[in-house]
């Protein structure tokens, strides 16, 4: 088998389309790139989904966490403490056995039948405790990022006469974003390490449709030799990290543009690595 | 243990809880917890000290010396940790029972031939004759040492920026009373650096704790094993039948990690206050001034 026909057989394997039957033996170093790599579209996946939804809980979250009523700043605080506080791996662990005391032949509400299986599946169970996780711990950053907003620029708005939600949409959500940055692409990047945990923490792969770490896994079961998969895996995460880091780059001097160039705070990658 | 215990089958409602709970194999559970806290007082010395040496070379004014510090920080953060604890386990082991065969076997093969790792008997790490003790040790032992390296590098950053923040005017100042570089380094540096270390170190603290279930990935019989072992449901052929109450145990867990970080959150606000004491720092004026 060439190079180029490998890679029409299993470069969508991790989706289920191509050749079903995973390779058993002469495993070459194309087939372990061309399946690693089909493997990262779910990294990409549960990072990019839970990122996304996550950025609204998270503002939200934020928001409750530092209103003056206690009866939303209470929740706000137990939630973030929850899932900050206990590690994702456990996270994932209680979130598939809760999922699989759900009924299975469906939950009535008012007649309708709804279909409880599916949620047991990785694609949408790990992805809502990864948005859950990644909700706490952004939501977190943006409750730092309100609180340091300068106390200056608030009183200027009311000064101006602006108030409640256009003082809110104007004046500190933008800043709020801007301290936040920084802190936020490390999030991200650390988010997408995390997604590597799902398949190893109970979610099974359904027809051997795993992700990046779940392959080289695969291959190291099979050769015995960790030195070809793993750095496989090294390589395309360090590709991703950039990939990301540049994109968050780009929004971040989006956000600092009306600042003085000494002013803008660069992104530092800084260590958070597991959750 | 108890001698009401003889006959499970025969009791009810709390009494059967109570044996149930203190049956032999929750009590290798209950110890389990404390292979996990074994974990975390070996690793924590050990990666910092990884880190201090990491720190250390990273600042050195040998060229290779200062890049091989600073490459080992900059690896290990751009790739997911758990490549790596799935990594060493198997390269450790496998690099371990090479060296070996070199010493003891008498064929020289590479090992690495086609889907195998073969070496000769003698050469296995540990001995197959060896207790099940051993081969459990020596798991640990792995799982130590990966840890370790993985937050070594990570330690090594944040003593790395510390050594950075220490205000320079001090160090010259020390160096104008003419102190050697290692007077400097042990006299003013070192005291001085670990209040700016500790915000760092703390966070990363809290990490390692949450890293902890990562054990199970690595084979060792952790509390994560015994939660899924102990929960899953027990059929009649069992002392103690059961249906499945994993998310029961999941949630005993939770419950502990959520305690145990809370726990180290007040123990580090409080060393944090004690550090600061006396420094020239913001949080250490603000200390002399309540004092004054």
């Amino acid at each position: 088998m060439t190079c180029w026909e490998t890679f029409n057989a299993y470069a969508f394997r991790s989706i289920g389309i191509g050749e079903n039957l995973l390779p058993k033996s002469d495993f070459t170093l194309c087939q372990q790139f061309t399946l690693i790599g089909s493997g990262l579209i779910w990294n990409v996946y549960f990072g990019a989904l839970a990122l996304l939804f996550g950025f609204f809980l998270a503002t939200g979250i934020a928001l409750a966490k530092s209103a003056r009523s206690p009866w939303l700043s209470k929740p706000a605080e137990w939630f973030v403490f929850i899932f900050r506080g206990s590690p994702l791996f456990i996270q994932f662990f209680l979130a598939y056995e809760a999922l699989q005391m759900l009924p299975k032949a469906g939950i009535d509400v008012f007649g309708i039948s709804v279909d409880t299986a599916w949620t047991t599946r990785a694609w949408a169970g790990a992805l809502f405790v990864l948005f859950l996780n990644t909700s706490a711990y952004a939501a977190e950053i943006f409750h730092g990022a309100l609180r340091s907003i300068p106390k200056g620029d608030l009183e200027a708005a009311e000064a101006y006469g602006i108030t409640g939600w256009q003082k809110f949409t104007r004046i500190q959500w933008p800043t709020m974003l801007r301290l936040a940055w920084p802190s936020y692409t490390n999030e991200a990047i650390f988010l997408f390490h995390a997604t590597t945990l799902v398949f190893f923490s109970g979610f099974p792969a359904f027809r051997q449709m795993g992700d990046a770490l779940y392959y080289a896994n695969y291959f190291a079961d099979k050769t015995f030799n960790p030195f070809v998969p793993y750095p496989i895996v090294a390589f395309y995460f360090i590709c991703l990290t950039l990939l990301l880091t540049s994109g968050f780059n780009a929004v971040n001097r989006r956000l600092n543009r009306h600042l003085p160039s000494n002013q803008t705070s660069r992104i530092r990658l800084r260590p958070n690595l597991i959750r | 243990m108890f001698a009401v215990c003889a006959d499970p089958k025969a009791i009810e409602g709390l009494t059967w809880l109570s044996c149930y709970l203190t049956s032999g194999k929750h009590l290798d559970f209950y110890w389990s917890f404390v292979t996990v806290l074994l974990l975390l007082a070996v690793t924590a010395p050990a990666a910092l000290a990884m880190g201090f040496g990491g720190a250390m070379a990273a600042r050195s004014r040998i060229l290779p010396l200062s890049l091989l510090g600073k490459g080992y920080a900059a690896l290990v953060r751009g790739v997911p940790d758990i490549v790596f604890f799935l990594f060493f386990v198997i390269a450790l082991d496998q690099g371990l029972e090479y060296l070996k065969s070199l010493a003891v076997c008498a064929d020289h093969a590479w090992p690495w031939q086609g889907l195998e790792f073969r070496v000769c008997q003698e050469a296995k790490v540990p001995l197959g004759a060896s207790s099940a003790f051993w081969h459990q040790a020596y798991g640990f032992a792995l799982a130590v040492f990966t840890f370790a390296l993985v937050f070594g590098a990570f330690a090594a950053n944040v003593l790395y920026g510390a050594m950075n923040a220490v205000p320079k005017a001090q160090l010259e100042t020390a160096e104008a009373y003419g102190m050697s570089h290692g007077q400097v380094f042990r006299r003013v540096l070192m005291p001085q650096m670990w209040v700016y270390a500790l915000p760092g170190l703390s966070n990363l603290w809290m990490i390692l704790i949450k890293a902890t279930p990562l054990l199970f990935l690595l084979g060792v019989k952790d509390i994560v094993y015994w939660a899924r072992e102990l929960g899953g449901s027990k059929t009649q052929a069992y002392e103690y039948p059961h249906p499945d109450w994993r998310l029961w145990y999941f949630l005993g867990l939770l419950v502990f990690y959520l305690c145990f970080t809370k726990v180290s959150e007040i123990v580090l606000a409080r060393l944090s206050a004690r550090l600061s004491r006396g420094q020239a720092t913001a949080a250490g004026e603000a200390m002399r001034r309540a004092g004054a």
